[in-house]
């Protein structure tokens, strides 16, 4: 059963190497909105860096949004969902195993890439670490709470515009409690560890909940 | 014109191109070996900004080298779509990483350099922005190459993209310089002559050809890597079919 | 011939049998967007049975499928299967549908070990099963670079890499040349004298002896 977990654990990371999968993509639309940002803004230094934070933020999460659909849609377009289906591994832990692929090859890389995209917006160093450490822990929660989304389109042809509408109120909490824990390290009167926990404890239950809810989602697809 | 239809032959460009590679190395080390001396040893620091503007021989040929290698990426497209030049697109697949590349080298010196002089690493000034800008259209071009599987198709989809960018380099140049202009005049070419100091203007012009023929020599590389990658691409599916037809006939 | 060896393999593979098992449909009805496909469907399948599901288009062949699969429930009527004990249907199930199952970007070697690793009860390793299909040279290529028919012949591979007892075949010979419906042919003998069962929806005639037809919908 391990075994089978491992195994679409480790086709999703090379399907993610191999067919410039989104992986990269999402890290480039990160970018891309960061920079877009102060255009609109104005280039003035003092204001990019009192909500760099939130500009880092809310990047990370349309850049995981944004390829989300494709999470189940390429398996269930060329089959491999039936393959899957066919597995004596429960639906649940499958999907557990894509969605933490799709971690591995997305979140993960945007909040490494955080703290370099941060000196765009003027971040101050002792920001940071804290932006990087939640959207570190953050991010998990918005993989989980998309593949939800991700399963309920997975067999549409235009899932793609509809998975952000459908995800995006969800992410509200993440996103309150992930740029206040960034904050703090800029000052203000919340200690940093407060919203950094409760935003851990989010990921956690978005782990469970999100799991379960794209399971049983991708069972009534047809 | 009759060599480049000459060209286009891709076992041509193959047998020219590996002759024609050395000469480039071997003249790029040179000029990149007596430029760098002079721009280390020999080149006076700045009065104001000290040590750090050697920074800048660096600097200016990435900047230079991000651009002319979009332009010849333009030309390319257009060799794609109007002539159907058969290299044409194996031309701009492997100048997009190498842009890409320097418009990076680029971006990182000037931020090496803003922190002391500026101090903090980035700031949107009109300049450092618009190769900012080039750079995410680079990554763009890159990531259609990736996404599309089938060469043929991939290399007229991108050089479509490649001209939409091309025709809005110089509006994105000057909307950026409206947006904001804080950055020092340009100072190299001036209708009043350089006002830069000859015992820095050599170095600079001698690292800027080194570094030209250095990514040209890199041009080729990639290019004819990209040709034996097709070909080998082709031949294996060759391959397997004869092989597959081979065994039908054994069946039988 | 390496070939001919991981063939007899196969066969050698095939000789131990799967326990008796039973699949029985009684009184089975389909609707698909508030449309009947088709009902009163019964049957009843055995070990080394096979049965070649023929209609016109639309007319259930591929929900049956599906059906057993557990993908869409029936509208009346149900599946039984007996002779399995505990263990849940899905995991008797090897199913080759009407699309391959096969990702583009990864070797069809790489296809197989996925498949081996997620189905379980390992049978032939991915490269003598390549080889059983007569296929031993595409190993290391992307699936993208393959054919329609080397691709089929690729999915129909998975079919040795993990022994379970019930194969659902989509019209398994689509793509296929004569040569290779010959060994598609040979591979559900093998599968048959080992005791184990097939269902396989087919316009043309499935090539096996013991097959009995059963022709659905009007």
């Amino acid at each position: 059963m391990s075994e089978a977990f491992l195994a679409i654990l480790k086709r999703d990371l090379a399907l993610a190497a191999r067919a410039g999968g989104g992986g990269e993509l999402a890290l480039v639309f990160f970018l891309t909105l960061v920079v877009l940002v102060p255009f609109a803004l104005g280039p003035d230094l003092n204001l990019l860096s009192r909500i760099g934070p939130a500009i880092l933020w809310l990047g990370a999460l349309l850049a995981t949004l944004i390829g989300l659909d494709r999470l189940f849609q390429g398996d269930e377009e060329d089959g491999s969902l039936d393959l899957i289906r066919a597995s004596a591994l429960p639906l649940e832990l499958a999907v557990l195993a894509k969605g933490l692929a799709h971690w591995l090859t997305t979140g993960l890389p945007l909040a490494l890439a955080a703290p370099l995209l941060g000196l765009l917006v003027a971040l101050p160093a002792e920001a940071m670490l804290p932006v990087a450490g939640t959207l570190l822990v953050g991010t998990p929660a918005l993989s989980f709470i998309g593949a939800t989304g991700a399963a309920l389109t997975a067999g549409l042809k235009r899932g793609g515009l509809i998975l952000p509408i459908l995800v995006a109120p969800l992410t509200v909490p993440v996103l309150i409690f992930g740029v206040s824990a960034s904050n703090s390290a800029l000052g203000g009167t919340v200690p940093f560890l407060t919203p950094f926990l409760i935003l851990c404890a989010l990921s956690l239950a978005t782990l469970v909940i999100g799991t379960i809810a794209a399971a049983a989602a991708l069972r009534q697809a047809d | 014109m009759a060599s480049l239809i000459e060209l286009a032959n891709p076992t041509r460009f193959m047998r020219l191109s590996s002759r024609l590679l050395p000469w480039f190395v071997g003249a790029a080390a040179l000029l990149l070996a007596v430029g760098f001396y002079l721009a280390f040893f020999v080149a006076p620091a700045d009065y104001q900004q000290g040590e750090t503007i050697r920074i800048m021989f660096v600097h200016v040929p990435a900047a230079w080298l991000a651009l002319m290698f979009y332009s010849m990426m333009a030309v390319s497209a257009l060799g794609t779509l109007v002539w159907r030049h058969p290299l044409a697109d194996v031309a701009q697949k492997a100048a997009a990483p190498i842009g890409a590349c320097f418009a990076l080298i680029c971006l990182i010196t000037g931020a090496l350099w803003g922190k002391p002089m500026w101090g903090t690493y980035w700031v949107w000034d009109a300049r450092l922005t618009s190769v900012l800008v080039l750079f995410l259209i680079y990554l763009g071009i890159m990531a259609l190459w990736r996404t599309l599987d089938d060469p043929s198709r991939a290399g007229r989809a991108v050089a479509i993209l490649t001209l939409v960018g091309f025709v809005n380099v110089p509006i994105i140049k000057f909307s950026v310089d409206w947006w904001n202009t804080l950055h020092q005049p340009a100072s190299v070419f001036r209708a009043g002559g350089p006002t830069i100091h000859p015992a820095m203007l050599w170095p600079l012009l001698i690292l800027a050809v080194g570094f030209t023929l250095l990514a040209l020599a890199l041009h080729l590389v990639a290019m004819r890597a990209e040709i034996m990658r097709r070909r080998v691409r082709t031949l294996t599916i060759f391959e397997a079919e004869r092989l597959d037809r081979l065994a039908a006939e054994v069946a039988i | 011939m390496a070939a001919s060896d991981a063939r007899e393999d196969a066969l050698a593979l095939t000789q131990i049998s799967y326990p008796p098992l039973t699949l029985s449909a009684e009184d089975l009805a389909c609707r698909r967007g508030g449309r009947l496909v088709f009902e009163n469907l019964d049957f009843t399948l055995g070990s080394g049975e096979a049965i070649a599901l023929t209609g016109r288009n639309g007319a259930g062949k591929s929900s049956l499928i599906a059906m057993i699969c557990g993908r869409l429930r029936p509208a009346a009527g149900r599946l039984r299967v007996t002779g399995i004990g505990d263990a849940p249907l899905m995991e008797q199930i090897h199913l080759v549908g009407h699309r391959d199952g096969l990702k583009t970007a990864l070797t069809a070697r790489e296809n197989l070990d996925f498949v081996q690793a997620l189905l379980g009860e390992p049978g032939l390793p991915a490269d003598e099963a390549l080889a059983a299909i007569g296929l031993p040279h595409v190993a290391a290529l992307p699936v993208g670079y393959l054919s329609a028919g080397q691709r089929r012949r690729v999915a129909l591979a998975r079919l040795l890499v993990s022994r379970r007892p019930l194969w659902l075949l989509d019209e398994p010979a689509s793509a296929l040349d004569t040569a290779s419906q010959r060994m598609l042919v040979g591979l559900m003998q093998s599968h048959l004298d080992a005791g184990g069962a097939i269902l396989a929806a087919t316009h043309g005639p499935l090539g096996l002896e013991a097959a009995r037809e059963m022709r659905i919908g009007p």
